[in-house]
């Protein structure tokens, strides 16, 4: 352990000496990582699948097929055969499109709760760490009751509160989660920068005080919470299933995305798991993935990086 | 040691009454209030004024909020708009069902998570370390749900070991002493019917027990890895210890101060997980309770079970930071 820090610290050494800022080094030591390669290659193909899933996909979401709604009854459902290698969903549509054309849908739910979080998440954090006193009391305060509920019921209250189950109602509810450990961590990071040199330096030198917060901290900041982002992608994606599990979510079974589609599986367990089955590894992989990438980031950003 | 807990708990009830004010005024803000889900969508306007007259509900915000309050400090939550019984009792009648399986969850994820987060970290960079780290990761990202259902599948459908669904036979009659149906059993000598409870209890258990079990292991192991590492574990080791004794009184006791707050943050994400596994598994706590009250808009449950579910929280977390001072004698609170 001792040999392998020492290692390090004298490649970090000659990586400064060489030129190369912390985030250069960080990046070398991603692509020497397994783990990252795997998290990044997931997250890669996941990425492609979405952006050109109207391409890929040999049918629409919600093109109706004569041919497997003649063997569509009560208690069956066609299975993969030619043409379909996935088989028939409940309403005699391609299923295999459909989990192609779910990656978008999926990623959407995922980035767009993660976005909006991130967003009010970093105001509120900037807000409380560039301010301090009162300000930072009172918003911390409130956040320290959000992060007081467990998330998945925070969650669900949230999305309870709709007049009817909807995707917008899932992506806001999973949003609203996100927002107080974005906040958490930004004002953790830039309350530990306010007392430091760079940050004394330029306040002495009549830099005025949005200019430092905003020029000087946010940006020593925004690895942390770019790290937090990926992370939180993974269990946006997860949190926005379980809710529509709860039937939570959106009644329009046109919608293809993988979490509805999961929950929507559940009458056709018995004699047809693989509607379960496909979305669910979907899910578990793209979450997986998200993981694997966020985590090795985190290790890589950190100048500790031991583990 | 008093004066911590009193401050601690006086911190408590800020929080409280804000997450009382947060949960009350935004079920309030609602399209469709309980007057409209008791009636249904073609009640009259007139019918549901006159409900939310009964209820209260056509007061201002503000006073309702206090009477709100003045009730929930005395232990009045209302009655429920579904059944009509008080809450403070559905909820009493349902504890033991949701503690049993988070109890038995967490045990299942503190017995196995701790040895093999010490076994990890001990191999650490082998293939059995490598392996550990790989299947927390795996165990996060499975929606906890869709285990459940396949274990259901696995376990109950295709082999038949365990029941798929459910707390206790229907054939069996066992007496209720605690609501704890494997401890009712021991009490009262109805050896069957704790054995029973006990396998209905497995695979629920199990599913919920997953995410809990991967962040025991993970953090068990890197915080036996800092531990290690330490000039105090070199010093005991060259002193001559035996192994066990470095182990146990050296690197365990110093490596599970994290762990136990991660237990202690467990039991909130537990409460969550059961709202999920309670449905598959067709359990009857308060996971269900909660899952009926969001669906059929019943405020004063939601509001009830809300506010304790945070209430243990907070609790247990307190526990949890007391607990530092028994397990670790530098701790000093102050």
């Amino acid at each position: 352990m001792i040999t392998t820090w020492g290692a390090r610290r004298k490649a970090r050494i000659d990586g400064l000496a060489a030129g190369r800022s912390l985030t250069a080094e960080a990046f070398a030591r991603l692509r020497r990582n397994p783990v990252a390669i795997t998290g990044a290659v997931i997250v890669g193909v996941f990425l492609v699948v979405a952006a050109l899933a109207p391409l890929i996909a040999p049918h629409g979401a919600t093109d109706v097929f004569p041919e497997l709604q003649r063997e569509l009854r009560p208690g069956h459902i066609p299975g993969p055969q030619p043409g379909f290698p996935l088989g028939s969903d409940d309403l005699a549509r391609d299923f295999y499109s459909r989990m192609i054309l779910g990656a978008q849908q999926t990623l959407a739910v995922g980035v767009v709760a993660t976005l909006i979080g991130l967003v009010v998440g970093i105001v509120i954090g900037l807000l409380a760490g560039a301010f301090g006193g009162w300000v930072d009391t009172v918003l911390m305060r409130v956040t320290d009751v959000l992060l007081a509920i467990p998330s998945l019921l925070l969650a669900i209250s949230v999305a309870a509160l709709a007049p009817s189950p909807s995707q917008t109602t899932i992506i806001i509810a999973v949003a609203i989660v996100n927002v107080p450990i974005f906040a958490r961590l930004l004002r953790g990071t830039m309350l530990a920068q306010r007392e430091s040199d760079h940050v004394v330096a330029v306040t002495a030198l009549g830099v005025r005080r949005r200019a430092v917060v905003l020029r000087h901290m946010l940006p020593n900041a925004i690895g942390v919470v770019i790290v937090q982002a990926t992370l939180t992608l993974a269990t946006s994606i997860l949190d926005a299933a379980a809710l529509s599990f709860l039937g939570l979510g959106d009644a329009d079974p046109a919608r293809a995305e993988w979490g509805l589609m999961l929950a929507r599986a559940q009458p056709y367990l018995e004699f047809r798991p693989g509607l379960a089955f496909w979305p669910a590894i979907a899910i578990i992989i793209v979450a997986l993935g998200f993981t694997l990438l966020g985590e090795s980031l985190r290790e890589a950003l950190d100048p500790k990086g031991r583990r | 040691m008093l004066r911590f807990v009193l401050r601690r708990l006086l911190q408590v009830i800020p929080t409280l009454l804000l997450l009382s004010i947060l949960v009350f005024v935004w079920l309030r803000n609602l399209p469709g209030g309980p007057a409209t889900a008791f009636l249904g969508d073609r009640a009259t306007p007139e019918r549901v004024a006159d409900l939310n007259r009964v209820l209260g509900l056509d007061q201002p915000i503000p006073v309702q909020y206090v009477k709100f309050l003045g009730r929930a400090v005395t232990g009045n939550f209302g009655t429920s708009t579904i059944t009509g019984q008080d809450v403070l009792d559905e909820i009493g009648r349902a504890l033991p069902a949701t503690i049993e399986l988070s109890m038995a969850a967490l045990g299942i994820a503190i017995v196995l998570g701790i040895p093999l987060g010490y076994l990890a970290a001990r191999q650490h960079g082998r293939p059995l370390d490598v392996s550990t780290v790989i299947g927390t990761l795996v165990g996060v990202a499975v929606p906890v749900f869709f285990l459940g259902y396949l274990l259901k599948a696995m376990f109950a459908v295709q082999l038949g070991w365990f029941p798929p669904s459910g707390r206790q036979s229907v054939t069996i009659d066992a007496t209720s002493v605690t609501g704890f149906a494997v401890l009712d059993g021991i009490l009262t000598r109805e050896w069957d019917a704790s054995m029973d409870a006990l396998v209905h209890l497995v695979l629920p258990a199990v599913a919920l027990a997953t995410i809990p079990l991967a962040v025991i292991v993970r953090i068990t192991r890197a915080s036996v890895l800092d531990v290690v590492g330490a000039d105090f574990v070199r010093t005991a080791n060259s002193k001559g210890l035996t192994p066990g004794t470095v182990r146990n009184r050296h690197v365990l006791r110093n490596a599970l101060l994290p762990v136990s707050t991660t237990i202690g943050l467990q039991i909130g994400l537990l409460l969550a997980g059961a709202v999920l596994t309670e449905r598959v598994f067709v359990w009857g706590g308060v996971g269900t309770l909660l899952a009926d009250a969001i669906t059929q808009r019943d405020y004063p449950r939601l509001q009830a079970v809300l506010l304790l579910g945070a209430l243990v929280f907070v609790l247990v977390n307190l526990l949890v930071d007391l607990s530092y001072a028994i397990i670790d004698p530098r701790v000093r609170l102050s």
